[in-house]
């Protein structure tokens, strides 16, 4: 460690936070972290087939899931796969986003709206979406409509209600401040609500492109030909547990990116509540 | 500017009970603000003077009599009346220019106005090299200067302060104190003020208003005969200071009783 402790702004921060690290240590121990995860794995995959511990088939190195994964880019179908579960992931989520930030705005502003709109979805939501899956296949049929109609349905419901919070929990001083400036119908709502409510707003997004991911992929072990999610299903049917793995190394990239862009949004949009 | 015709603020017989049944918290205020008049509200905590100055501003209606502006009666908040908040009430999203143009920009003004405009005002409290910045990075002084700036962007035919300076440390608060009597010596706007600060009240006003406990009702008017400019520890200025504290003791009295 390069740093004392040398000053009692810092003794305080440091007791309080822990020790700062350099982002380039930081760096360090986060790659050092996954490096030792996958050293770990292969270990593990390495003794399985030296001591014979069971069918090496069931535990495969990280080497033979990146192997799946080039195979797959290389016969051009791991494209296919990806593009089928972006697209349903892109316009699932964006009608969601869309419907739950728009009906938030209005259940937020409007008392009428909330106390018509909120005791439903009071209702619906505690079932857990994925409850709701085999109704969607029911009533719209096994194809893209009832996986996307699943995305969107799921995606709403964070959406919705951080969006609700946010319209709620605005300062009522500012509502004051801002009609008092002459804001009033759709000035007041572009000028003030609407930016006040974003940073919940944006909340709600990152919630539900997490969620997006998270059951795309049930949605498509069922009745799908492409996809991530088909993926994995296929490779259990064949037993190759590389494919599998690997289509679960590249969901886990997706969100993780999904998350990163979200944040990277917020930190532009957002950037008055840490200006430096 | 066009002569006034009788007083610019007429409050006339203003009282508000907030739920029927109970004890009002305003009885029947009575009171005129001339054009370019700076009055001060003095009163207990609780005897209602931000329940009249909310009154006047719009976001509270009154349980009888009426307030007019400019002979206008007062239905509701609108640009004619600016406020200035205890609590700053400033856009966190926008920057200091953006907070100060939000009136001239609602009212689509040219954007070369809208900069003379904010370079103006923000000139007039001190914070041109303050402009790009957010409220999150500016101290409380500041942030109510901008919040002041703000109102006078706006143009507004009076000006309401609702214990503006409440929030601050007593050097801040005597700072600001200076700056707004020397705006106002420029700006000669019709200010009512609401504060519980005896000092600050005969340092701004031209009248101090002084209200007895709840129900609110006016208990004296003081008319504030010293110089523009003041000194706080001039012999005039500590009368006014005793003879008042004097009154507004009385009531603090009946309320802890």
């Amino acid at each position: 460690m390069a740093s004392f402790v040398s000053n009692v702004s810092t003794l305080v921060e440091s007791g309080l936070r822990g020790p700062v690290l350099t982002r380039r240590r930081a760096l360090a121990l986060q790659v050092g972290a996954v490096a030792a995860f996958l050293a770990l794995w292969s270990a593990l995959a390495g003794l399985v087939v030296l001591l014979k511990l069971f069918n090496p088939i069931f535990l495969p190195g990280p080497w033979l899931v990146l192997g799946a994964l080039v195979d797959l880019a290389a016969k051009g179908q791991l494209w296919i796969h990806l593009a089928a579960t972006l697209e349903r992931v892109a316009i699932g989520f964006g009608t969601g986003a869309a419907l739950g930030v728009a009906l938030g705005l209005a259940a937020g502003q409007l008392a009428p709206v909330r106390n018509v709109v909120e005791p439903l979805i009071e209702l619906l939501r505690p079932i857990p979406p994925l409850a709701m899956l085999p109704l969607f296949i029911v009533w719209v049929g096994i194809g893209e409509p009832s996986k996307i109609g699943f995305i969107t349905y799921a995606t709403f419901f964070p959406i919705f209600l951080t969006t609700v919070t946010g319209v709620r929990q605005i300062d009522p001083v500012l509502l004051r401040a801002a009609r008092s400036l002459g804001a009033r119908g759709l000035g007041l709502f572009t000028r003030v609500i609407l930016p006040a409510a974003l940073p919940d707003i944006l909340t709600g997004l990152r919630l539900g492109v997490a969620l997006a991911f998270f059951v795309i992929v049930i949605s498509e072990f069922i009745g799908a030909e492409h996809g991530l999610g088909y993926l994995i299903n296929d490779g259990r049917n064949f037993f190759l547990v590389p494919q599998m793995l690997g289509a679960a190394v590249v969901l886990g990239l997706l969100g993780y990116a999904g998350n990163g862009l979200v944040r990277l949004v917020e930190r532009r949009v957002i950037r008055w509540q840490h200006p430096t | 500017m066009t002569p006034a015709l009788g007083p610019k603020i007429q409050i006339q017989r203003v009282a508000k009970t907030f739920s029927s049944g109970r004890a009002p918290a305003l009885a029947e205020v009575d009171l005129d603000v001339a054009e370019r008049e700076l009055v001060c509200i003095l009163g207990p905590s609780g005897c209602g003077k931000s329940t009249l100055l909310n009154i006047v501003a719009g976001f509270l209606a009154p349980t009888t009599g009426a307030v007019r502006v400019d002979g206008r009666v007062v239905t509701g908040p609108a640009p004619e009346r600016g406020v200035v908040f205890q609590e700053y009430a400033l856009f966190p999203w926008l920057t200091v220019t953006g907070n100060v143009e939000f009136g001239p920009r609602l009212q689509s003004r040219p954007a070369a106005e809208r900069r003379r405009t904010v370079d103006r005002y923000l000139d007039l409290v001190g914070l041109r090299a303050h402009a790009d910045k957010f409220p999150a990075q500016l101290s409380g002084g500041m942030k109510q200067r901008v919040a002041i700036a703000r109102a006078l962007a706006n143009n507004p035919a009076v000006i309401l302060m609702d214990e503006p300076f409440g929030a601050l440390d007593a050097q801040t608060r005597e700072t600001l104190q200076d700056e707004l009597s020397k705006i106002q010596r420029v700006e000669h706007k019709t200010i009512l003020f609401v504060t519980h600060s005896i000092r600050e009240a005969v340092y701004l006003a031209d009248r101090v208003v002084v209200m007895t406990s709840v129900p609110g009702r006016v208990k004296q008017v003081f008319p504030i005969k010293l110089p523009e400019v003041r000194d706080r520890f001039a012999p005039e200025f500590t009368q006014y200071e005793a003879d008042i504290t004097r009154v507004v003791k009385e009531e603090v009295a009946k309320v802890r009783e």
